[in-house]
């Protein structure tokens, strides 16, 4: 819109080519959620993939222990215009779970303890794009980012990683999750700010 | 492949306008109440926020979100910012940004952190701010002030002392929502009690019991949020009955 604001010189915070567009690079780690932390204690944790077939695939804690964890550093992006770069994870890829599904819809909603959900296409999940996520620069994810277990997909914005997942589910159309329904955008990719809709 | 739905999905109402500075006001030393005029705002519901984005002389821009202290049809609007030290854009509008002066704004954002009066409402509203956190809880108190009818409001507002307090006057007015406030540092002169952190027991005696099932709004940097949503849930309330909002925005 052509306005200028004579006065703000701003730290030129945002002129790293890593940061998406409307976004400043921070180093702590800010916490954003709906509502109550959940407790989700390892032992009666799980997390299950279901299908159209309704074939559901499932791993106890110490059973996704066994399915093999990479590291990871990439970079995080929230809507609310900050990034964080160059994070250390650990978590299993998501290719690895999915390798028994079998599955004819392309698209996929995240559900999580505590209620929430977000929705993505199947193809921005696999690929070494995403990960289950347990640890986060060298510890373990403490509840309030998560843990025990959050969905890792740094190439989107950081609502899609959700926090305390507990499933997966197939789905033939690209259904709105929790804050897809309330404003934000469907798919969230930072490099074209699709921040709302 | 997203985009197919989208069309399909309603139109958006967020796009980017441009605001105009009426009036700037200083609500507490390091915090500043600004008027927007906005033309084209499409008016916001009560807990709603937009973003703020800055442009620099060479063309840097920075963006950050701030809470709407108002509400309703209005294109006027009020937000009231802290300055954080160090901060990047705060510090600008808090010292800098002169009346008559345009900014770019984007809203208005989210629909979830939001009360809106004309849902039919049983149970009552609990509206829990700390420090500056109480910006969105006080849109949804003046917005429940409007209304000849509706649910029971409460707020406990947590802040360090009275010099510190947002919207001083106006909370003291409010006919339909009782308001407590905690001082966490400093007393009020004369107030006969000392300064003290809100525990568990103090924020049960200050809120409605979860026996009357009340919705719950809690917004305040992390650590506040953290502990008093923990101690609503073990106060006996329905986590789905507490929404939350740390400062870094929504969601």
């Amino acid at each position: 819109m052509g306005v200028i604001n004579g006065g703000f010189g701003g730290r030129h915070g945002s002129s790293d080519p890593r940061l998406p567009p409307g976004q400043t690079h921070v180093y702590d780690w800010p916490v954003l959620s709906t509502g109550p932390t959940p407790n989700v204690d390892e032992g009666r944790w799980s997390f299950t993939i279901t299908t159209e077939d309704e074939v559901a695939h499932r791993w106890n804690w110490s059973e996704f222990q066994e399915v093999g964890v990479e590291d990871i550093v990439t970079d995080i992006h929230c809507v609310t215009h900050w990034s964080k770069l160059d994070m250390a994870w650990r978590g299993v890829p998501i290719d690895r779970l999915f390798e028994d599904v079998e599955t004819s819809y392309d698209y996929v909603m995240v559900r999580s303890y505590g209620g929430y959900t977000t929705n993505l296409p199947l193809e921005d999940l696999l690929d070494g794009q995403a990960w289950l996520a347990t640890e986060a620069e060298g510890e373990p994810l403490t509840p309030e980012h998560g843990g025990p277990a959050r969905l890792l997909v740094p190439h989107l914005y950081f609502w899609k990683s959700a926090k305390w997942i507990r499933g997966m589910e197939m789905m033939p159309l690209d259904d709105p999750g929790f804050w897809e329904q309330n404003g934000y955008h469907l798919r969230g990719d930072p490099w074209r700010e699709e921040r709302y809709w | 492949m997203a985009r197919g739905t989208l069309l399909v999905m309603t139109p958006s109402r967020v796009r980017w306008h441009l605001g105009r500075v009426l009036s700037r006001q200083f609500e507490t030393e390091s915090a500043i109440r600004l008027e927007l005029d906005v033309p084209t705002w499409p008016g916001n519901v009560a807990g709603a926020h937009l973003d703020i984005r800055l442009t620099a002389p060479d063309g840097y821009q920075a963006s950050r979100s701030y809470s709407l202290a108002s509400s309703g049809e209005s294109t006027r609007v009020v937000l009231v910012i802290q300055e954080l030290p160090g901060g990047e854009v705060s510090p600008f509008l808090v010292r800098q940004l002169a009346e008559g002066e345009e900014v770019e704004v984007q809203g208005p954002l989210g629909r979830f952190f939001v009360w809106i009066p004309a849902e039919p409402e049983q149970s009552p509203v609990q509206l829990i701010a700390g420090g500056s956190g109480v910006v969105p809880l006080f849109s949804m108190a003046s917005a429940r002030e409007r209304e000849p009818k509706g649910a029971d409001f409460r707020l406990l507002y947590s802040v360090r002392s009275p010099r510190d307090e947002f919207f001083a006057d106006e909370l003291a007015e409010l006919s339909r929502t009782i308001v407590e406030i905690v001082h966490t540092r400093e007393s009020a002169p004369g107030a006969g009690r000392p300064p003290r952190r809100l525990t568990r027991e103090a924020l049960a005696a200050s809120t409605f019991p979860a026996s009357l099932s009340p919705r719950i709004f809690v917004c305040g940097p992390t650590p506040f949020v953290e502990a008093v949503a923990g101690w609503l849930v073990e106060l006996g309330h329905d986590p789905a009955q507490i929404r939350t909002e740390r400062f870094g925005g929504s969601p």
